[in-house]
């Protein structure tokens, strides 16, 4: 578990990447207030996620719209799995890892 | 308890054969195993993904959520390697033990690789640069690969190695093909008609073919360099493709006890011989002595095998298939059946060639009924022919209608002639009666029915016989799919009603609508709705950037490594010393790894990361072109009557007059337009959106609705005007009428002739409805309510607006040109 960032760096509704021991991880924040954690890299041809549009389901790539579970990683459009990672709000702290 | 059913192979007749069970009401616990990572797709559709015509995720028959939503236990990327018949269990690689209680296995079949030494690399599989085509991921492989490679051989002149070949040609200059037999295609085809479809691939196609060729050996070292063939004969190349036929996935049965000849031996209702509760369908199946290779089949064995498991018809029996071919292979129309040559002395046969047009076509008739029929280049017969050797029909006296329309109109069938259960889909098995009762059951949208029964969602060739049917059966009832008039697929609304809503809740954010009309939020209609509410509240919008594209988000356009394109304002195409210049000083300064002049008469500066947009703004300090929205973009314009000795009209300044009224103005799609200076055209105006062309007399021609992209349509005429005032004017009502009322990302190529150029001309030239004057009045509220987007840079919207959000890899990722 360790704070890798502050919630209001990241507006509602739009995602942000952060560099984790030289990864990249992508966080969204959801319009609910909750957060997501994905690779911030699309295993498609390497787009950046957190450029993408999202809701509270799911995330779509820029590059090539292609869709994936925000929760679970899950493709929704035939591509790879997206990591995953366990991420919460605490205050105004962006908590990675489990609660 | 529920019994347990497994399946072992997560393909297409697998999957089917599910499906089939669930629509029958079957009540299993379903547990799937597929070696392959994904959920179910459309192998056939491969073909199209290597031809770069359909997209990876078009091609999915059943995603994840299909199995999770019908309770299925699926394991992907997991191979079972035994079964045990009397402790009722199957072992996967991984370890695991799954007990059932009835069993099916569809494990289709793999490439068939010849044994030609240098194919493979002891120890690590092919050799560098060969391929199979099979899979998903041999499919990306071999993509890949062919890429960055340039000589590719395909080894098998069957349906798959021609599918190869012309799909490769998509990815590399010089394709191949070498065949071992005298003809290609020689299963379906007879030697004429081998050599017809050689001769068309070759012309049209630029496929070299080479037949009644072995290969012996696979060249190269390190990676292919080349085939060897018997005769001696070297070929270069650095790509191969195996597609020399297929092999049943049978060895797993084989070894765990099944009896196993060329595929696993199954009954009349597909149970593997000796064996109570073991079924085998799709191409591991061996019924009746033959193995099947089309999917056709496959669709009749898992209809019979659920109809049999699920109780609905115990007694079910599968009585093998006719194949009846109809196929597009490399973009030639080929179709067979039946017999390829005459058997018997009194065989009739008739042929007709026409090798100029690359046609042949061949009937074979056997006391008045057909036994066999070959078509290649033209087969709009063939479904008539289909017909007649699929139930013996009588055959028309006049033999030569068996090949051609003699008179009427004729070409295709009748509806109302076809018989209830004639096949009309022939990838998915779906005949004229199952399209009928779903019609009658309710459904009366073609792409309704098109989603409940699967018709025309193979290989497509059919859509236009189930469109006619669908039409047919709901007797002029048919209706517009619902869906397909929504603004956006998140919410069930056409435009106008949408409209209305919007206007009648004060609607002023996305997500405000979502709440009060949409209940979910959907990012895939985010972006249609700002766009809408931009275009309809102007200034009184409530902006939440999550709702816009990335590109609307930093005002410029993102590129395939994550940096951004930046182009600057070029009103019509002018520029200036000072303006070149200062460009010239910003890219040196910033190192722009190129910079490039557009279509649409720009500059366009590329690679920019995302974190430098701001102080390249400010360093040009020069207005956005608006080259990343869905939005007004340029006017492109020719010199005109100032320099042009043809020019009858002053189109650079009618151009920048244009632009800089309307730029940015936001519309569901983009808007290009071009002005040039009398009818020789230069700047393109027929194919915009809109296009203004000068003509002697100081009139002036608008045209809409032209295109010139993946698209291309020479636009209409609308009117003619006297001057450029009423150019100005027309021009902002068009592109208003167009913004209120086409649907998201509708280009006006596809909105004029939807609305038809007439009405347009009625209500915008004509007034015909009142509305011009609200026309002008609101697109004078979005050109005053304009704010160039660059000045944002020092101000940021949001917290991190051009934070990088890559990269790993040092940027830029593009190639930088000198
Ligand atoms: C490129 C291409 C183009 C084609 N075009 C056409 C066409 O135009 N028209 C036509 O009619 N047909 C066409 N076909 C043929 C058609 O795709 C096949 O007939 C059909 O896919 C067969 O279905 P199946 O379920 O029997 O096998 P498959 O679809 O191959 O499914 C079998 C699945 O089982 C998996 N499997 C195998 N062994 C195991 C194991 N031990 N454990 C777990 N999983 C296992 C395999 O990985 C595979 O995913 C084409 C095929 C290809 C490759
Ligand atoms: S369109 Fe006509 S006026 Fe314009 S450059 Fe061409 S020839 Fe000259
Ligand atoms: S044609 Fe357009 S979309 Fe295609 S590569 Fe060129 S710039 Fe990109
Ligand atoms: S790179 Fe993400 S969808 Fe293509």
């Amino acid at each position: 578990m360790r704070a890798i960032g502050t919630v209001d760096e990241i507006p509602p509704g739009e995602g942000r990447t952060f560099a984790v021991d030289g990864q990249m991880i992508a966080v969204f924040r959801l319009r609910d207030g909750s957060l997501r954690a994905t690779q911030a890299v699309c295993p498609h041809k390497g787009g950046p996620l957190a450029d993408g549009q999202i809701d509270r389901k799911q995330v779509l790539c820029p590059l090539h719209l292609n869709a994936w579970d925000l929760t679970t990683g899950c493709s929704l459009s035939g591509q790879p799995d997206l990591a995953v990672y366990p991420v919460h709000a605490d205050d105004n702290k962006i908590i990675l890892g489990d609660a | 308890m529920r019994q347990r059913l497994v399946v072992i192979g997560n393909g297409m007749a697998g999957a089917r054969t599910v499906e089939e069970i669930l629509a029958r009401g079957g009540d299993f616990a379903i547990t799937m195993f597929g070696d392959e990572p994904y959920g179910n797709y459309n192998r056939i559709m491969l073909s199209n993904v290597l031809a770069g015509v359909e997209d990876e995720s078009g091609i999915f028959l059943n995603d994840l959520s299909w199995y999770a939503d019908n309770g299925i236990t699926l394991h992907t990327g997991t191979r079972i390697e035994r079964i045990d018949r009397f402790a009722r269990m199957v072992y996967a690689t991984d370890g695991t033990a799954t007990p059932y209680d009835k069993l099916i296995i569809a494990t289709g079949s793999r490439a068939f690789v010849p044994p030609i030494p240098g194919l493979h690399r002891p120890g690590r599989g092919y050799h560098q640069g060969v391929f199979a085509f099979r899979t998903l991921d041999d499919t990306r492989a071999m993509i890949r690969y062919a890429k960055e490679h340039e000589r590719a051989v395909v080894i098998g002149g069957g349906l798959l190695g021609l599918e190869a070949a012309r799909g490769l040609q998509n990815h590399l200059p010089h394709v191949t093909l070498i065949h071992a037999a005298g003809h290609l295609m020689n299963a379906q085809l007879n030697e004429v008609a081998g050599e017809t479809l050689r001769a068309t691939i070759e012309r049209k196609l630029g496929i070299e073919v080479v037949v009644s060729a072995q290969t012996t050996e696979i060249l190269g070292k390190h990676a292919v360099t080349g085939v060897r063939l018997a005769d001696g004969r070297v070929i270069g190349c650095d790509v191969v493709v195996v597609a020399a036929g297929i092999r049943a996935n049978a060895e797993m049965a084989a070894a765990s006890g099944l009896v196993v000849e060329r595929g696993i031996v199954v009954d009349d209702q597909m149970r593997a011989q000796d064996e109570d509760d073991i079924y085998a369908v799709g191409e591991c199946a061996q019924h009746r002595g033959e193995t099947y290779g089309l999917v056709a089949p496959l669709w009749d064995q898992a209809k019979v095998l659920a109809d049999h498991l699920t109780g609905v018809n115990p007694f079910a029996e599968y009585h093998g298939s006719q194949v009846a071919t109809k196929l597009k292979v490399a973009g030639v129309d080929v179709a067979s059946m039946g017999l390829k040559e005459p058997e018997r002395d009194d065989d009739e046969s008739l042929t007709f060639t026409e090798p100029g047009k690359g046609v042949y076509k061949n009937v074979i008739i056997r006391d008045g009924r057909l036994v066999g029929a070959t078509m290649v280049g033209d087969v709009k017969k063939v479904a008539f022919l289909m017909q007649a050797f699929d139930r013996g029909l009588a055959l028309p006296e006049e033999r030569a209608e068996l090949m051609f329309d003699l008179g009427g109109p004729a070409g295709e069938v009748k509806v109302e002639d076809m018989p209830d259960d004639e096949q009309v889909c022939n990838c998915n098995g779906v005949s004229k009666g199952a399209i009928c009762s779903t019609v009658q059951s309710g459904c009366k949208t073609v792409s309704g029915v098109m989603d409940k029964t699967r018709a025309g969602k193979g290989c497509g060739t059919c859509k236009p016989i189930v469109q006619r049917i669908v039409e047919w059966a709901a007797g002029g009832e048919v209706e517009e799919d619902p869906a397909a008039s929504y603004y956006v697929p998140g919410i069930p609304m056409p435009k106008p009603e949408l409209m209305n809503a919007i206007r009648l809740h004060d609607l002023r954010s996305v997500s405000s609508v979502f709440a009060t009309l949409g209940g979910e939020e959907d990012a895939k209609s985010k972006m249609g709705l700002a766009s809408l509410l931009k275009m309809m509240w102007g200034g009184d919008y409530v902006d939440e950037r999550d709702a816009r594209f990335i590109n609307d988000r930093v005002h410029a356009n993102i590129q395939r490594d994550g940096t951004f394109s930046v182009v600057p304002q070029m009103k019509g195409g002018v520029t200036t010393p000072a303006q070149l210049r200062r460009i010239a000083e910003v890219a040196e300064k910033h190192e722009v790894p190129m910079v490039k002049l557009t279509g649409g008469q720009r500059i366009d500066l590329l690679g920019i990361p995302k974190e430098k947009l701001p102080e390249v703004w400010a360093d040009l300090d020069m207005p956005s072109g608006y080259a990343y929205g869905k939005s007004f973009r340029t006017v492109k314009t020719c010199v005109g009557s100032d320099f042009c000795r043809f020019g009858v009209g002053d189109s650079t300044a009618l151009g920048i007059a244009l632009e800089e009224r309307y730029q940015g103005i936001e519309g569901p799609g983009k808007m290009k337009l071009a002005v040039t200076g009398c009818p020789r055209n230069c700047a393109e105006a027929y194919v915009k959106d809109l296009g203004v062309v000068a003509i002697d007399g100081g009139k002036w021609e608008i045209y809409v609705g032209g295109a010139a992209g993946a698209h291309i349509r020479k636009g209409d005429l609308l009117t003619t005007v006297d001057s450029a005032d009423e150019v100005m004017v027309l021009t902002g009502r068009f592109l208003q009428y167009y913004r209120e009322n086409a649907n998201w990302l509708e280009r006006t190529y596809a909105f004029v002739p939807r609305i038809g150029i007439d009405r347009v001309r009625e209500i915008v030239v004509d007034d015909k409805d009142g509305i011009a004057a609200g026309l002008d009045a609101a697109m004078e509220a979005s050109v005053a309510a304009y704010r160039d987007p660059w000045k944002d840079r020092d101000q940021p919207a949001t917290p991190g607006q051009f934070r990088t959000s890559l990269p790993l890899t040092v940027l830029p990722q593009v190639p930088v040109r000198a």
